[in-house]
């Protein structure tokens, strides 16, 4: 579902508010049955953006990453949203650490 | 039941670390037990109530509440440790002579105390609720069943306690003159180490500017995640890669704590006469 597509969407949306102060684009991850999709999601390096992370599952998520330096809670059926950036070009591994086997991913910076 | 006591190690060994240091910094001091022990219960019932909210608390203040709900605890722990040094400084000396002459029990009342339990009940605070919701996460997940996942709890935090436990009982083996003097200079590091977690937390809202991310990376070399990386990070602030905003929290702390030490903790005449 999560595709290009919505993400342009979304830029034409971001856009249309351009009476918002950030021109920061919006990045999302969902949480379905403790994985996350995508599992490797693109972003862009050297600048400031938005990474939204949606939890579909009925218990709470902590999205965990060292590398990125963030650890924040996801309540059950919830979003949050995290000010990112800018990032050094490379990868960039995160888990769900309240269920770190299935819940893994990457972003990738470019 | 493995991935619960790690997790759960991980998060009470911090709060441990804390409590072994305020009860040794404490020590001799009447009614430190029920303080502490106070501030651990509170932190535990606060823990309960912070995770019941979590979802209010993640949508506060533009989706950045928890960031903040984080950074404010860990000033204020801040702020009270440098009141209990600055404290310590100035009655340290006197509490060491009336610990001998006057004995125990008519020390109580105007001792920072309850700054240390606050301390103790923030720690707890702050690691507690995230056992919480994540035992909770885990209990309505429904994998590897309730009774593995309290086994797997329980576990952990023996084996936190136990690290916190050495730590007091190291402590307890410094000679009582120097004690005071050792527990200040953890206390120090201690909380020059949160005011820097504390500025991570407002450079994640998008409050502060990070002024340079990973300023150095010695993540290769020393983990937070292995045990001494953990150990390192809660007692001296250690971060493998700290932003430039993290070093200069830490670093002001440190200069602001020991200088006001200097300044207010000696009282001249008083001492001059003792
Ligand atoms: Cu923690």
């Amino acid at each position: 579902m999560r595709h290009p597509a919505p993400r342009l969407a979304l830029s034409a949306a971001a856009l249309v508010f351009a009476c918002a102060a950030t021109a920061a684009e919006d990045y999302v991850l969902t949480i379905k049955d403790h994985q996350f999709t995508p599992a490797e999601l693109e972003v862009p390096a050297g600048q400031k953006f938005k990474l939204t992370v949606k939890n579909e599952d009925a218990s709470p998520e902590e999205f965990e990453s060292k590398t990125l330096k963030k650890e924040k809670i996801v309540p059950a059926k919830k979003q949050i949203v995290m000010p990112m950036g800018p990032l050094e070009p490379g990868s960039y591994d995160f888990v769900g650490e309240f269920h770190e086997a299935t819940a893994k991913g990457r972003l990738i910076a470019k | 039941m493995l991935a619960t006591a790690i997790i759960v190690f991980r998060e009470v060994i911090e709060a441990a670390l804390v409590i072994s240091i305020v009860m040794a910094a404490s020590r001799g001091v009447a009614r430190r037990g029920l303080w502490v022990w106070g501030g651990v219960g509170l932190g535990l019932v606060g823990s309960c109530v912070v995770a019941a909210f979590a979802d209010r608390l993640a949508e506060a203040a533009a989706g950045v509440g928890q960031e903040l709900f984080n950074a404010a605890i860990l000033f204020t722990a801040v702020g009270m440790l440098g009141w209990h040094n600055v404290w310590m400084r100035r009655h340290g000396r006197e509490l060491a002579m009336e610990m001998k002459q006057v004995g125990q029990a008519v020390l109580s009342g105007t001792r920072p105390l309850y700054a240390l339990g606050l301390v103790v009940g923030l720690a707890v605070l702050r690691e507690g609720s995230e056992v919480v919701l994540f035992l909770y996460g885990i209990a309505t997940g429904g994998e590897g069943g309730t009774g593995a996942m309290l086994l797997g709890g329980a576990v952990g935090l023996g084996l936190g306690a136990a690290v916190g436990l050495a730590m007091y009982f190291g402590l307890l083996r410094v000679p009582t003159r120097h004690l005071f003097a050792v527990t200040s200079g953890l206390i120090l590091f201690l909380a020059a180490g949160l005011a820097s977690q504390g500025a991570a937390c407002l450079v994640d809202a998008d409050w502060l500017p990070p002024l340079g991310r990973a300023v150095w990376n010695t993540s290769d070399l020393l983990s937070e995640d292995s045990l001494a990386g953990q150990v390192l990070h809660t007692l001296v602030g250690y971060v493998s890669r700290p932003d430039g905003v993290q070093i200069v929290f830490y670093l002001a702390t440190l200069v602001i704590i020991a200088s006001l030490m200097r300044r207010f903790g000696d009282k001249p005449g008083r001492s001059a006469s003792s």
